[in-house]
């Protein structure tokens, strides 16, 4: 008998995988596949009086006839793929630098010095920003001190603000895979393409780029959908002007009390978010567990 | 652009500035929020005032230290407490999952792993409300049909712990498949050949080759539950996680006693970094 993973706990076994199986369907059914549905019930009914509730689309259609809404929504999207864009425009070259420039010791030191901001807390780091950036901040008085301004500048609460934001927040999780796919991008393919008669530009767009396309894409799929969920950046860089969309979901279901709506955005937004992840494995050809495993 | 290849030094130079300014952008933040920690003023903010240690240990108003500041201290117990829950549960599950996805053979195997990856693509604030309006709908539930008051089903400590447990779980499952998919099944056939029971051979030959997933699953759950905000904030009942207390001290505006605790926050998360990274390459090399 061929001695595969699975015989060796032979067919007696088929007890234990159920055992074994409980917790992961517990889990998933619990507490991921049965609350979406709910969400998706919830959002889909109306409230006719006290503890009474009817079908109905309005609370879909609610969001598509009010302009704040509707324009959140698309601004919260159009804003997450400029972050995502810039995440990898400015992620590149770094992650280039790291795994073709460096050598030995050098380079474990920088890719660390990469990752170890990321493990301090976003609220730590927003908080950082703020302090630089605000009216009484570094950045002001240094501004003042080198005498380029005559009085205090407000930083905060623009959306050049929000994107500095975001494209730090997001930093890792492009500059992780692009590096570990550029680690596998052997010397000589570069040194060819040179050998060939190619400059930077032309080894850059024929040879590294399509190398890297596994890890821009993973990159580019796990900061868009993180930058749209986003809610502490866009919040406290923003402050009243940001106008995310998860602070409308927030406001819904903590402020206003209107569950049955609230439910609609977050369904709204999980479909945008499922959307493009899909449609950037589709265009990458790649699956969901390549991406994250 | 790699070593082998002859480059101007002008355009090497301009590579080098670019990347050195990359990392003075990933460092001010921190910096800035480590430095004013010791500023001897009342905010957060510029002109230096001179260097104080009573951000940390000041105990008369206004200049209370983190140490003397009891919301802040009851917020990190509660986080704590929070976090161990999450690791324990998380990564109890995740070795399950683990085991079951790379041993067994069942129908349906790849829609479940398809379904128990999902928690990564949904928004942290989704998967909140969603574990919200279904709480509620079974609390409601129950008590409509039997009467009972299930308070642990309303926002609060349960519903976060749950909360932050489904998507965690997802990232335990996948660092530990890491490592069990590399270990050598002859070993514990062998094991069994020498007249061990199962049980015997996962706990004594696979569980101790799993150790250093399994450390670094624990930590990497503990400190994405200490510091979750989306969901968290979804969930939250009247006992606040640090995330959300110093996220209301910071919507108010604070005093430099939140920059000491941030210093607290990054000196222990970078040294738990280092030391999982640490035992990472420990592994790679054996």
């Amino acid at each position: 008998m061929k001695h595969t993973p699975g015989s060796v706990a032979g067919n007696g076994l088929k007890l234990g995988v159920v055992l074994m199986a409980t917790p992961l369907l517990l889990w998933l059914v619990l507490l991921v596949i049965l609350p979406h549905l709910d969400l998706l019930m919830v959002s889909l009914r109306e409230r006719v009086s006290y503890g009474k509730y009817a079908f109905s689309f309005a609370n879909y259609i609610e969001f598509f006839t009010e302009p704040l809404y509707w324009n959140t929504y698309v601004r919260t999207a159009t804003m997450s793929i400029l972050a995502t864009a810039l995440t990898l425009v400015i992620g590149f070259p770094i992650s280039y630098y790291i795994a073709k420039v460096m050598r030995g010791r050098g380079k474990s030191v920088l890719f660390l010095m990469c990752l170890i901001p990321f493990w301090v807390s976003e609220l730590v780091r927003t908080f950082g920003w703020m302090i630089l950036l605000r009216e009484s901040g570094v950045l002001s008085h240094f501004l003042q001190w080198a005498g380029l301004v005559d009085g205090p500048v407000e930083m905060l609460y623009n959306d050049v603000t929000i994107m500095v934001g975001l494209v730090y927040t997001s930093m890792l999780f492009m500059v992780v895979p692009l590096v570990s796919v550029l680690d596998s991008l052997d010397d000589s393919l570069i040194e060819a393409g040179y050998d060939l008669g190619g400059n930077a530009f032309t080894v850059t767009r024929d040879i590294v780029i399509p190398h890297a396309m596994p890890g821009i894409a993973s990159g580019c799929i796990v900061v868009f959908m993180l930058t749209l969920g986003n809610y502490l950046t866009p919040n406290l860089l923003g402050g009243k002007s940001s106008l995310w969309f998860t602070e409308q979901i927030y406001t819904q279901f903590i402020t206003r009390f209107n569950w049955e709506s609230g439910s609609a955005f977050g369904f709204l937004l999980l479909v945008l978010s499922s959307l493009i992840v899909w449609l950037g494995l589709k265009l990458s050809r790649q699956t969901l567990s390549d991406t994250v495993g | 652009m790699i070593p082998s290849i002859p480059q101007s030094r002008y355009a090497k130079g301009i590579y080098g500035a670019y990347v050195t300014l990359f990392f003075i952008y990933l460092a001010a933040p921190l910096v800035v929020v480590g430095v004013f920690a010791f500023n001897d003023s009342l905010f957060p903010s510029m002109p230096w005032e001179g260097a104080t240690l009573a951000w940390f240990f000041g105990d008369k108003a206004p200049y209370v230290g983190i140490f003397h500041d009891s919301a802040l201290l009851r917020s990190i117990g509660t986080s704590a407490f929070v976090a161990v829950w999450v690791t324990l549960l998380s990564v109890i599950v995740g070795t399950c999952n683990a085991f079951l996805f790379e041993r067994a053979k069942f129908p349906g195997k790849n829609l479940l792993y398809m379904l128990a990856i999902s928690p990564l693509v949904i928004p942290g604030v989704i998967l909140g409300i969603s574990i919200l309006v279904f709480s509620n709908a079974i609390a409601n539930g129950i008590e409509d049909s039997i009467g009972w008051d299930l308070d642990f089903l309303r926002p609060g400590l349960f519903l976060v712990i749950i909360g932050q447990f489904a998507f965690i779980t997802t990232i335990t499952t996948l660092v530990i498949s890491a490592r069990l998919r590399k270990f050598d099944i002859t070993l514990e056939e062998a094991a069994l050949n020498l007249g061990a029971t199962r049980a015997d051979a996962i706990r004594t030959i696979t569980i101790p080759y799993l150790k250093p997933a399994l450390i670094g699953a624990a930590i990497v759950s503990f400190l994405m539950s200490f510091e979750n905000f989306n969901t968290t904030l979804m969930l939250v009942g009247s006992d606040a996680p640090l995330t959300i207390a110093m996220f209301d001290r910071l919507k108010q505006g604070s005093t430099p006693a939140l920059n000491a605790l941030s210093l607290l926050l990054m000196v222990v998360s970078g040294g738990l970094a280092l030391i999982s990274v640490f035992a990472q390459r420990d592994r790679s090399s054996k």
